[in-house]
């Protein structure tokens, strides 16, 4: 049996070192009761894949600055997936131009938050979409 | 019915207004009466000792700042015709983004350099690749600044040696290296090496310039950063200050006589919009700076005390929201860094919370220094918001709340030993949050984003840097690394090693090293063999 608490890994993939964002959410998840892995940053899709599948987490958080976010989110995100994370939850942050969000969402991201997104709104929707699918998961 | 009792009547819009700076309870008004009388001397006159009001008689009367926009994208091409357009649209002096590989010590063909090429500024492998990027801009005619930190040693080395080609002398050079690696532990993270032998790097690079570049600008102490990352105004002057302090001290460690380096030692700060706030913020640095200088290093020079800064408008303001409000946000921050006294400005684009910036956002972005130079009238008068009740009260406020972070630094053993313990880093993450809950609960109110909001509002065109660039790159480097003389590039890179693991100056073998073509990775793993690399331990 595993806790209840949500568990959700944060992490910068790339050499982007701008982590404002993501320890701000770090914390805000943490005020709203979930567990947070924060990996850090400099790190490739595989250290993070596999940080991802042996902390054996419901989320998994990229952000990115730097512009590379169309090479690194969907490899790790195909990397998490290969290795039998396929029902890990995928949020990408960070400047994302609005074009290539569909590329990442079809790419396994279910949700890019921009700048300017309340820490309420990541937190309901982690929540919701969590939630739903332990639902989803007992039929 | 008495106009005093219906002003008395009249709701205020918010039962407190507090400063950003450190949250302190803002009065209805200000006059003499809260301007401490002690202090009346720490404001003396423009180019006079502590400069509170500016570091010449004459400010803008006598000179405009330097119009400096930040660039730097895809390859040396590219870039070369950015520089070139901004030149021809006023611009008065260059700043080089290098894009990560180059700023962290890998090559453009190296694993963790994928998808990162040319992507966050421009990408520098070798001398071959500064070589074309300044190719028909005579270097010992301008004015060069370079974002460039764990790798400067090099990159100075690579700007110094295109600069001879062309046939410069290198005493000559003027420009500045940024150059400051504490606040890499602190914000922004584009460290390599670990603290000590980075310390190491900084001062043998400000230890040359010293001796062969008196024009250079050694090194471009910066709070920016830390602003960016969430710290409020007073933890961006202390903890700037705090790092300038580690770096004179480290000089003077060296034998370094204060100066002989101090004049040539430079800043880097943020404008935020709250116009008045960031007017103090300058006013108060300079005058904390003067101090520290003359009474805690003895400097006797009075160049050595006036604190030179750059000054960038703040890019975590900018809303990806409603994006033209960004213009507006820019211009009052912009007002603020003139009003300020800075020497040196880059304005953002309005676009820059959506990707790298647009011609045409550049082009608005440097058009906003011109007016507030041309137009506005505020560079007709040094420090025109001196004597301001409020300013005054603001700039003593900073000044104090900086000075108790610079105390309690001090007790801890220096800018190091805080960094060591995350100090510096907890206390900025503490202020972001404070910052991202005032902003969720509508407190901070942010116009276009909790309040004002449209929503669908169409995006504008952005710069896209192609995937081909990487390709152009990568084949480039190849090249360069079959046709160099590869035994020669061997024989530099030991020098580079053996110069490391000594005690003397690492730069006259960094400079053998970029002239045989050795590249900014090849050079970055000469030294990761001695000095090791670092990982920070995730602070939150």
């Amino acid at each position: 049996m595993r806790d209840k608490k949500v568990r959700v890994l944060l992490a910068k993939p790339g050499l982007d070192g701008h982590d404002r964002g993501l320890k701000v959410l770090a914390r805000g998840l943490r005020d709203a009761g979930m567990e947070v892995i924060y990996l850090g940053l400099r790190l490739t899709p595989e250290q993070i894949a596999e940080a991802a599948l042996e902390e054996d987490v419901d989320v998994v958080g990229l952000s990115c600055l730097s512009g590379a976010h169309m090479v690194l989110f969907p490899k790790t995100v195909g990397l998490i997936r290969e290795k039998g994370g396929g029902d890990i939850l995928f949020i990408g942050g960070g400047i994302i131009p609005g074009k290539d969000i569909p590329g990442l969402e079809a790419a396994g991201i279910t949700m890019v938050f921009g700048p300017g997104t309340p820490i309420g709104e990541i937190t309901g929707f982690i929540k919701e979409r969590v939630r739903r699918r332990g639902v989803d998961n007992q039929d | 019915m008495g106009e005093k009792k219906a002003n008395r009547e009249l709701p205020e819009r918010k039962k407190e207004f507090k400063t950003t700076v450190d949250g302190a309870v803002v009065n209805r008004v200000y006059t003499a009466d809260d301007l401490g009388k002690d202090r009346q001397g720490d404001i003396a006159l423009p180019g006079e000792y502590p400069y509170t009001r500016h570091i010449m008689p004459g400010g803008y009367r006598t000179r405009l700042w330097t119009m400096r926009q930040y660039a730097g994208f895809a390859t040396v091409e590219e870039t070369n015709n950015r520089y070139k357009y901004l030149y021809a649209q006023g611009q008065t002096g260059f700043s080089v983004a290098f894009h990560l590989p180059t700023q962290e010590g890998y090559d453009s063909d190296h694993p963790l350099s994928a998808g990162e090429v040319g992507r966050c500024g421009v990408a520098i492998d070798s001398l071959e690749d500064m070589e074309r990027l300044w190719e028909g801009i005579p270097l010992a005619e301008v004015s060069t600044s370079m974002t460039i930190n764990a790798t400067a040693p090099i990159l100075l080395a690579m700007y110094a040696a295109a600069a001879q080609k062309q046939g410069a002398d290198i005493s000559c050079l003027r420009g500045t290296v940024q150059n400051d690696i504490l606040k890499e532990y602190i914000a922004r993270n584009t460290y390599i090496f670990g603290p000590a032998p980075s310390m190491r790097l900084v001062t043998d690079l400000c230890v040359y310039c010293a001796q062969y570049m008196p024009q250079w600008n050694s090194i471009s102490i910066s709070g920016y950063h830390m602003r960016e990352a969430g710290a409020t105004a007073a933890q961006e002057a202390g903890f700037t200050i705090a790092n300038g302090i580690a770096y004179v001290q480290a000089m003077i460690d060296r034998g370094m006589s204060v100066d002989s380096f101090a004049p040539r030692f430079s800043f880097f700060f943020a404008a935020y919009t709250n116009l008045l706030e960031e007017v103090a913020k300058f006013r108060a640095l300079r005058r904390i700076w003067a101090r520290i200088m003359k009474e805690r290093f003895g400097a006797k020079d009075p160049k050595s005390m006036m604190l030179r800064y750059h000054v960038q408008t703040d890019g975590f303001t900018l809303t990806g929201q409603q994006p033209l409000n960004n213009i507006v946000r820019v211009t009052l921050q912009a007002l603020a860094a003139v009003m300020g006294g800075c020497q040196s400005l880059h304005t953002n684009s309005f676009d820059e919370a959506l990707a790298l910036p647009s011609e045409e956002a550049v082009q608005v972005a440097l058009r906003t220094q011109q007016i507030i130079a041309h137009e506005s009238g505020v560079t007709d008068t040094v420090d025109p918001l001196g004597g301001s009740y409020y300013v005054e009260w603001l700039t003593d406020r900073i000044e104090d709340g900086a000075m108790r972070y610079i105390n309690e630094i001090d007790k801890m053993g220096g800018a190091l030993k805080a960094i060591e313990k995350g100090y510096i880093q907890r206390e900025i993450a503490a202020s972001a949050y404070n910052y991202q809950r005032e902003v969720d609960s509508g407190e901070q109110l942010i116009v276009g984003v909790n309040r004002f909001t449209t929503g669908g509002e169409p995006a504008p065109k952005l710069l896209e840097v192609g995937p081909e660039v990487e390709q152009r790159q990568i084949s480039r480097l190849s090249r360069l690394k079959r046709e160099r003389d590869n035994q020669k590039v061997g024989e530099v890179l030991n020098r580079v090693r053996v110069a490391a693991r000594g005690d003397g100056n690492i730069m006259p073998a960094l400079i053998d090293a970029v002239k045989a073509y050795a590249t900014v990775g090849e050079i970055s793993d000469a030294l990761r063999v001695v000095f090791g690399e670092y990982r920070e331990t995730g602070i939150l």
